[in-house]
């Protein structure tokens, strides 16, 4: 069980919402972790490469932020093997680039924008991943 | 100084992501277990996003470019074909599998813990592979 918690995910998901219309107001950019991972680790110009690693080193020192304000260290449980992490990173990283963009990419800055392939991918991956945890955990029973 | 902003901007992004649940997979995994042990917590983490973002980039996109840059990067491509289809499929099966989309796995990787490191890690491969494939 994990416990339900509106508002704090309410105003996550607006300081989220505030970060995607930062990037694309200041630097013209989408604010999609796939996006914005794929072009750090594989560079197309040195400019490129540096506004990603900064992004990318605000993303990596929010925990210690979080600490810091609240007092309290971020909540990771991972309630599976890590069998599992590396064959679901795997599937991640390659189902993000052949399909261009994951939850933040697609599912808020493209449906933001109504782009008809970002609103079929983000149907696609929320249904896939209903399914998947509803064969892992009612139908093979937390086997993983 | 446009450094420091992005570096502000994938700040308040990874606090987004922290506060909203979505750097914890047991809460992801529970968001798609209807059928279980449900919390619907992340659907307030989506709508927030969304709605914030669709008002903002109404006013943004008006502009006629970016404070800081050139042009507006928006994707062009408009196909729908079996690579969006497929890579989609792959993508939420892995989510499902594990809880971590790349948004909540990165602010993670800051609190060090291996299994986030392990995942992130293989995500990078992946992204690598695919890419190596893309190219040919």
């Amino acid at each position: 069980m994990t416990e339900f918690t509106p508002w704090a995910s309410l105003a996550g998901g607006i300081l989220i919402g505030t970060a995607a219309v930062l990037l694309m107001g200041l630097f013209g950019r989408i604010m999609g972790a796939t996006g914005v991972l794929a072009g750090f680790v594989w560079p197309s110009g040195r400019d490129d490469w540096a506004w990603r690693a900064s992004v990318l080193a605000g993303m990596v020192t929010a925990p210690a932020l979080y600490f810091l304000i609240s007092g309290r260290a971020v909540e990771v449980e991972v309630p599976v093997s890590t069998l599992a992490m590396i064959v679901s990173g795997l599937i991640v990283g390659m189902g993000v680039t052949f399909g261009g963009g994951c939850t933040s990419g697609h599912g808020v800055c493209g449906m933001a924008r109504v782009s008809p392939r970002s609103m079929v991918a983000t149907c696609v991956f929320m249904i896939a991943a209903f399914v998947t945890v509803y064969v892992t955990r009612h139908v093979i029973g937390g086997a993983v | 100084m446009r450094y420091v902003l992005s570096y502000l901007i994938g700040l308040i992004f990874g606090l987004g992501i922290i506060l909203g649940g979505m750097a914890n997979p047991a809460k992801v995994l529970n968001f798609f277990d209807i059928a279980g042990t449900w919390d619907p917590s992340l659907a307030f983490v989506m709508g927030g996003a969304l709605g914030v973002t669709a008002l903002g980039y109404r006013f943004v996109l008006k502009r006629p470019a970016p404070v800081l840059a050139e042009i507006f990067h928006v994707p062009t491509v408009r196909q729908i074909d079996g690579r969006l289809i497929g890579g989609s499929v792959a993508f939420g099966v892995g989510w499902g599998l594990a809880g971590f989309c790349p948004g909540g796995a990165l602010p993670a990787v800051g609190t060090l813990d291996p299994a986030v490191l392990t995942f992130t890690i293989a995500m990078i491969v992946g992204i690598l592979a695919a890419k190596a494939v893309q190219r040919g």
